[in-house]
């Protein structure tokens, strides 16, 4: 045991902090981390990589990916988050390209993971119905089987980002006669130019237009965009949330936030003094930060053994929940360092015709429009009460 | 980075853990504690036989090379079974002073600890003391060739089964400055040494230690004359990182207790482990442990770290183990009921001696405050 890094990894490290330096865009450094980017600037930093060969490093070599050692991936977290990089989004890289590779026949694979790869196609994710949410099971949405198509209908919601999207992948239920719930599901994909795709924005507390709704009427599918087997979708889509709970514990990106909260926290002024020497403030910041650290080990625990050759088990539960409850934890005290300036609406100060946020400092901006989105962690992927419930049923066996 | 265990390590863990079910069962413990000495020498020795107290010395200094990390194996497997002989006082910290020490008498005393001869106590702290290691009372005065003790120590661990004491003493210097610490070797049988012993709360023993006109040569002496601290504090460091491994094995052992216990109790004609209520309490008892696993490693591999590195990484373990270790043992006594309240099953015991870990140097908050101190020092308030 030892957290040296060899002479190899520290030319590595160096290698991958002199790319992202001469490479990453200087526009996105500006956009920060603000949910309501173009198309172009969400994928600009994904088609970089592409072109690297970097863009998926968690893949298996023979369909991209880096084939890094896990200290190498942790590398790779460690120096994306120095400059904040807004990396590829997890439905396509994360989520549906491990389905595709381990599930889908060599045709689909061909078919859709270079776009993936590249950044040129961008997916969306149709798991959750208005009443399927936690009991994800329980989805309505049928496709049926006419000649050589599907033919889809219901509605999904929560659907990230869809208004960018190219394709999604799709829960369906494809024998509503089967005697578990789980059992009649298929995982579909769909061109989401497909006549009969809806996209409804829904617009969130915190302002912005994330989610959506995705309403399907008579939407017809080619039969061969059936992944895996059919009504045996549900293996697809435990697999699925498995590989999405690994990535988001976020352990490098809450690193730099604990960072600027300490800088902050430095900046502002209680009674004459920085925030950061008020005692009670600042053990609340060492809190958070001793939290993170046996999240970040825990995280090193589960990677090491991954590499060992064993995926993503129901281990990852834990870093779903502890790493979303840090980054909550984390916006908030954000949001309580920066006082009264959490209160001006960014967006709304759009609305009303303000180009610039030029009320109170920098930092306070999106304060507290960060922590109200924020919130949503703890209930996508799987809520954090799922991933207890997982544990329970996987771990401990009860 | 590796997170392997070499072979040695996982023999160690093998062999002490089939030592430790075969006989070290939770009613031998309890006739042992209940017992006139408290522990058992014989299981000493074979502890020494098995290697255990050599482990974490270089092969130098006469041991089988290895280091904290073997001493982490070691607690982890200590923290399940309950042992109550004395690891960190003597391997850990009385090998660990003298390891670093040119004293004479290094290679007598280490080859002393490490075939389990010799068994060394830590007496550090103080009645009015509380956890910082600097504020002594108790003096060392220049007297001939040596030095004359005298003082009063607190709740010194394992000190009725030791033959030595290492001590801390102020030489020169006001009560709490960080300059004027020394740490000597006191032999218990030395003239103007007293204890009183008695039993702790969670099955050991302990001293009031009392040093009056106590004389020690200049060879007594282990680092630097009035530059003591440091050493001190690495020590304790290393110390707290063994107990975060005890803690882990403690934690782990009460969290497969309780999910056991859930799964047979049965109420309102259902086993209890079936209530959501209570198999979300079990996960984050389990969340609880796992984060623990991960911050002994956390600290243990950065006891060879810069000194504000490895302090912080000590504090930070010791906050998140003590926090915790508390969470699991009270719910541990929780979700068992009335029958987790009584002293005939071992869940009781393991609460107790997970409670104990907190307060052994420095609890939760004493290491929330150093930490913070450390981050400030780390970071200067201008800085962007």
């Amino acid at each position: 045991m030892n957290l040296d890094f060899s002479p190899e990894e520290v030319a590595f490290r160096d290698e991958v902090r002199t790319f992202i330096d001469a490479n990453y865009p200087k526009e996105l450094m500006e956009a920060g981390t603000r949910e309501d980017l173009t198309r172009e600037q969400f994928l600009a930093w994904h088609k970089i990589l592409g072109k690297k060969g970097w863009s998926t490093p968690a893949w298996p070599e023979k369909y991209g990916g880096t084939g890094w050692t896990s200290t190498q991936r942790y590398i790779w977290s460690e120096e994306n988050a120095r400059v904040d990089a807004l990396m590829p989004l997890p439905f396509g890289v994360s989520m549906v390209a491990p389905v595709i590779y381990t599930f889908g026949t060599e045709e689909q694979k061909a078919k859709y993971l270079p776009g993936i790869r590249s950044g040129d196609v961008w997916w969306c994710q149709g798991y959750s119905e208005p009443g399927a949410g936690s009991d994800l099971a329980s989805v309505k949405t049928t496709a049926v089987r006419d000649g050589d198509h599907w033919v889809i209908n219901g509605q999904k919601t929560w659907t990230t980002l869809a208004q960018h999207a190219d394709w999604g992948f799709f829960l369906c239920r494809t024998d509503p006669d089967a005697k578990k719930p789980q059992e009649g599901i298929s995982f579909i994909l769909v061109d989401m130019k497909t006549p009969g795709i809806e996209v409804r924005p829904i617009k969130l507390i915190d302002g912005t237009h994330e989610v959506n709704e995705t309403w399907l009427t008579d939407v017809r599918v080619p039969v061969e965009n059936l992944v895996g087997k059919e009504n045996e979708g549900w293996t697809c889509a435990k697999f699925l949330l498995a590989h999405e709970r690994s990535g988001i514990a976020g352990v490098a990106r809450s690193k730099r936030g604990v960072e600027r909260l300490r800088s902050i926290a430095s900046k502002e002024m209680v009674d004459g003094k920085p925030l950061i020497t008020a005692d009670d403030f600042a053990r609340k910041i060492s809190q958070l930060e001793i939290d993170l650290t046996a999240l970040e080990f825990t995280e090193l625990r589960t990677l090491a053994s991954e590499s060992a050759g064993k995926g993503p088990g129901p281990e990852s539960s834990i870093l779903k929940i502890k790493g979303t409850e840090i980054q909550q934890r984390l916006t908030e005290l954000t949001l309580e360092a920066v006082g009264n300036y959490g209160a001006p609406y960014a967006y709304g100060m759009e609305a009303a015709g303000h180009n610039d946020y030029d009320v109170g400092p920098d930092y306070s901006n999106f304060a507290a429009e960060t922590y109200f989105n924020m919130r949503k962690t703890s209930i996508y992927g799987g809520s954090n009460e799922i991933q207890r419930n997982i544990i329970s049923k996987m771990i401990l066996g009860l | 980075m590796d997170f392997n265990f070499t072979e040695e390590q996982t023999m160690i863990r093998d062999s002490l853990s089939r030592m430790i079910r075969e006989q070290y069962d939770f009613d031998t413990r309890r006739k042992v504690v209940e017992s006139e000495a408290g522990w058992r020498p014989e299981m000493w020795a074979k502890f020494a036989e098995l290697g255990l107290l050599m482990a974490p010395f270089s092969e130098e200094d006469g041991g089988l090379g290895g280091g904290p990390i073997d001493a982490m194996v070691v607690m982890e497997e200590f923290g399940k079974g309950l042992v109550v002989e004395p690891y960190v006082p003597s391997v850990v910290c009385g090998g660990g002073f003298l390891k670093r020490s040119t004293t004479a008498h290094k290679e007598e005393f280490l080859s002393g600890v490490m075939s389990g001869e010799m068994v060394f106590a830590f007496a550090y702290a103080e009645p009015r003391g509380r956890y910082n290691l600097a504020d002594l009372e108790t003096t060392a005065k220049k007297a001939g060739g040596g030095f004359t003790l005298n003082g009063h120590k607190a709740v010194v661990i394992g000190a009725p089964w030791a033959t030595h004491f290492i001590v801390t003493a102020r030489t020169s210097g006001d009560r709490r400055d960080r300059g004027g610490v020394t740490v000597f070797v006191v032999p218990k049988d030395a003239k103007g040494v007293s204890t009183r012993d008695y039993p702790t709360v969670d099955g050991r023993r302990a001293s009031e230690v009392y040093f009056e006109d106590v004389s020690v040569g200049a060879d007594a002496v282990i680092g630097d004359v009035d530059g003591g601290l440091p050493l001190v504090e690495l020590v304790a460091d290393e110390a707290i990182a063994a107990l975060c491994a005890e803690a882990s094995g403690a934690m782990k052992v009460a969290h497969a207790m309780t999910v056991e216990y859930s799964r047979n109790r049965k109420q309102f004609g259902v086993a209890i482990g079936k209530f959501q209520v209570l198999q979300h309490r079990m996960v984050d008892m389990f969340m609880e442990h796992e984060q623990s696993v991960s911050m002994t490693y956390m600290a243990t591999l950065k006891l060879g770290e810069d000194e504000v590195t490895r302090k912080k990484a000590a504090s930070a373990a010791k906050v998140r183990i003590g926090q915790g270790g508390r969470f699991v043992g009270q719910q541990a006594i929780q979700i068992h009921g009335g029958m987790g309240m009584t002293d005939e099953l071992a869940v009781g015991h393991y609460f107790k001696r997970l409670t104990m870990i907190d307060s052994e140097f420095g609890n939760v908050d004493y290491h929330l405050k150093r930490y913070t101190d450390l981050s400030a020092e780390d970071m200067p308030v201008a800085a962007e």
